[in-house]
């Protein structure tokens, strides 16, 4: 099975790295830096729906790491969105050149996620899932309080008429693919260490994982502001992308819906499977968004079946069956006689 | 005198709330499981009110003679297809799939009913506004009499029954251990199915109680699942007399917020929950300390 399997003696290895996952992560970092060129190779709208999906894939990626490693459903992570836009827009009114505001809009997110997750992680499971809900409710109610924002009304980040249009589009594009990135590796590497240990441990069990020293709530302090502030650079993004903040938009639970539809899809607790969650619903958009409400239909449909049917999604399944071990996350025991014995597959 | 009154409507919208809430609270109970596609459900209810009162000139009472024991086969057929497999799926899936059957529900509803806003007011003629003035600032509507009589009548029912029944006691002994029940001969999956169907007729009873007292669309699912959850939490989950008093005390909130300012109806409320929720937190081991020293000192 393991090219890497009978190159050593008779003693059992442990094994990480392998040609094939080298291999992979080389491509993969070759994409990216094709990517890196993209307003110069594509036309202004691939470029405009580029920049969409990489905000998708940071929307799974963030919402995965909440649900799919630390245990957390939550269907209200559209609080963290909207709020991010609202920062975003609030730091812009107050001087901050736009860009720099939306990074800087994560960080006051992530910070105001401190005192949120300090008492809606002491709720469990369900009372957590709609705890979460009810926060953005509220945070969408104070946000709309905001006389700059207007209620209902909204407004935008007017700063962005600064640029040219072509140039603000290849900013947008360069920030989400950079965020994108960003996030990529910070998961990539906190996964390798020895919070993703902790991480899975706490997926699997937290009363287990707890008895053994695993710090739970501290761990999941940790998921749940990268969470927070994951959730709010996609939302300063997304004004970047559609300049105008109605914060009904930004605040819908449907965002919940999208990353909840693309992390089941893809692979719940797998690091590919949200990337590839977010892939196929940004297929399934551009193909059938029009449709409207059947569109939407069909999404909770997908997500009720998956849930159902295939917990694993399209990644779990296809890894559990082929075993490819793309990426150098997990540990795996090679002997020379039977090939891998075992590892941690479902990084 | 204006701000009693604000108590009194407070009161009787809370009544709904524990309405809306003893069925999730219920089914929590029983299985371990939030429904978060609850609200959207007895928004279901209150449509298939609509098109009884709309189409066939049913009035909502007699049309929920009808809807309740559909709403229930309903809920059999979810504990069937959906619940029974989510439950072995562990804590997540329940939460993953019924929160993609309410995304269903509500989309379904709008292609076949469009964003308007409905009601079931027009259906009960006089009885929608009738009221007994009490002062100048002080009326009571008789709707919400009843609502506040219904409210009261379901939840004492719920209680009486699983209290006092051999059928109630049977669901009670499934909560508690679902797997040792088997050995006395007692089917929990079917003690779930029952239960799920429970849960749905009260919960069509909730809807119609909301289709008649204020107005509904096909996306107002979401915000009555997040009444019923904060009344269930405020009043202390597994106790239905609790809820009942969640309820009020939430809608007391809400109507005192909307008496400080026009935004203040939902914030009140929600900060309520919150506050509760926190209060909750950090006073609860508080107290404990405080009692556990008292007691040590008695013990001296």
């Amino acid at each position: 099975m393991s090219g890497a399997g009978d190159l050593g003696g008779n003693d059992p290895r442990v094994e990480r790295w392998t040609p094939r996952a080298a291999l992979f992560v080389a491509a993969a970092l070759a994409m990216l830096g094709v990517l890196a060129f993209g307003p110069a190779l594509f036309s202004a709208g691939v470029t405009e729906r580029l920049s969409e999906l990489f905000i998708y894939v940071v929307l799974a990626v963030m919402w995965n790491v909440l649900a799919g490693y630390g245990g957390l459903v939550s269907v209200g992570q559209q609080a963290f969105f909207g709020l991010g836009a609202y920062v975003a827009i609030r730091l812009s009114a107050a001087g901050v050149s736009v860009y720099p505001a939306l990074a800087l809009a994560a960080l006051v997110v992530g910070g105001l996620a401190l005192p949120i997750g300090e008492v809606m992680l002491r709720l469990a499971g369900g009372e957590f899932a709609i705890g979460m809900w009810v926060v953005a409710e509220l945070a969408h109610l104070l946000v709309n309080l905001d006389p700059l924002v207007q209620g209902e009304t909204g407004t935008s980040l007017i700063a962005l008429d600064a640029f040219g249009v072509a140039a603000r589009r290849a900013d947008t594009y360069w920030a989400a693919l950079a965020a994108m990135t960003l996030l990529l590796a910070l998961v990539f590497l906190m996964l390798r260490g020895r919070l993703g240990t902790a991480l899975q441990a706490i997926r699997d069990d937290d009363v287990a994982a707890a008895s053994i020293g695993v710090r739970v709530l501290a761990t999941k302090r940790v998921v749940f502001v990268l969470a927070a502030a994951g959730a709010a650079l996609a939302g300063a993004l997304w004004l970047a992308t559609a300049i105008t903040f109605q914060p009904r938009a930004y605040f819908s639970v449907q965002w919940t819906a999208y990353m909840i539809f693309m992390t089941l899809v893809g692979g719940l607790g797998t690091f590919e499977g949200p990337v590839i969650g977010a892939l196929l619903f940004f297929a399934v958009e551009t193909a059938f968004g029009a449709s409207g409400v059947w569109y939407l239909v069909g999404l909770g449909a997908a997500a009720l079946g998956f849930a159902l049917f295939a917990p694993r999604g399209v990644w779990g399944a296809f890894a559990a069956r082929f075993s490819p071990r793309l990426l150098p996350l997990g540990y795996h025991v090679v002997t020379p006689r039977h090939g891998v014995l075992g590892g941690r597959e479902d990084t | 005198m204006i701000f009693l009154n604000q108590i009194l409507q407070g009161l009787f919208l809370g009544a709904y709330y524990a309405l809306i809430a003893c069925s999730l609270s219920f089914l929590f109970g029983v299985m371990r499981i939030i429904n978060l596609a609850h609200g959207s459900l007895a928004v279901l209810a209150a449509f298939l009110l609509f098109v009884l009162a709309d189409r066939f000139g049913l009035s909502p009472w007699l049309g929920l003679i009808a809807v309740v024991p559909v709403m229930a086969a309903l809920g059999w057929v979810l504990q069937v297809l959906v619940l029974e497999r989510s439950l072995k799926g562990g804590l997540l899936v329940p939460l993953l799939s019924t929160f993609g059957l309410a995304i269903v529900v509500d989309n379904l509803l709008f292609e076949g009913f469009g964003a308007d806003t409905r009601s079931l007011a027009p259906a009960i003629g006089d009885l929608a506004f009738a009221s007994w003035t009490l002062s100048d600032d002080v009326t009571i509507g008789q709707l919400d009499v009843i609502i506040l009589v219904a409210a009261i009548t379901v939840l004492g029912g719920l209680q009486l029954f699983l209290a006092r029944t051999r059928l109630g006691r049977t669901i009670r002994a499934t909560a508690e251990e679902p797997e040792i029940v088997g050995l006395i001969g007692i089917d929990s999956r079917a003690v779930y199915a029952l239960a799920t169907a429970i849960a749905l007729a009260l919960a069509a009873i909730a809807g119609a109680f909301l289709g008649l007292r204020a107005t509904f669309n096909p996306y107002s699912g979401g915000m009555q699942l997040l009444f019923a959850f904060e009344a269930v939490v405020i009043g202390g989950f597994g106790s239905l007399w609790g809820t009942l008093i969640g309820g009020i005390v939430l809608g007391i909130a809400q109507n005192l917020g909307a008496f400080i300012t026009p935004h203040g109806f939902l914030i009140a409320g929600h900060g309520f929950f919150l506050a509760v929720l926190i209060a909750r937190l950090y006073l609860a081991p508080l107290a404990d300390r405080v009692r556990r020293r008292g007691r040590k000192v008695v013990a001296a």
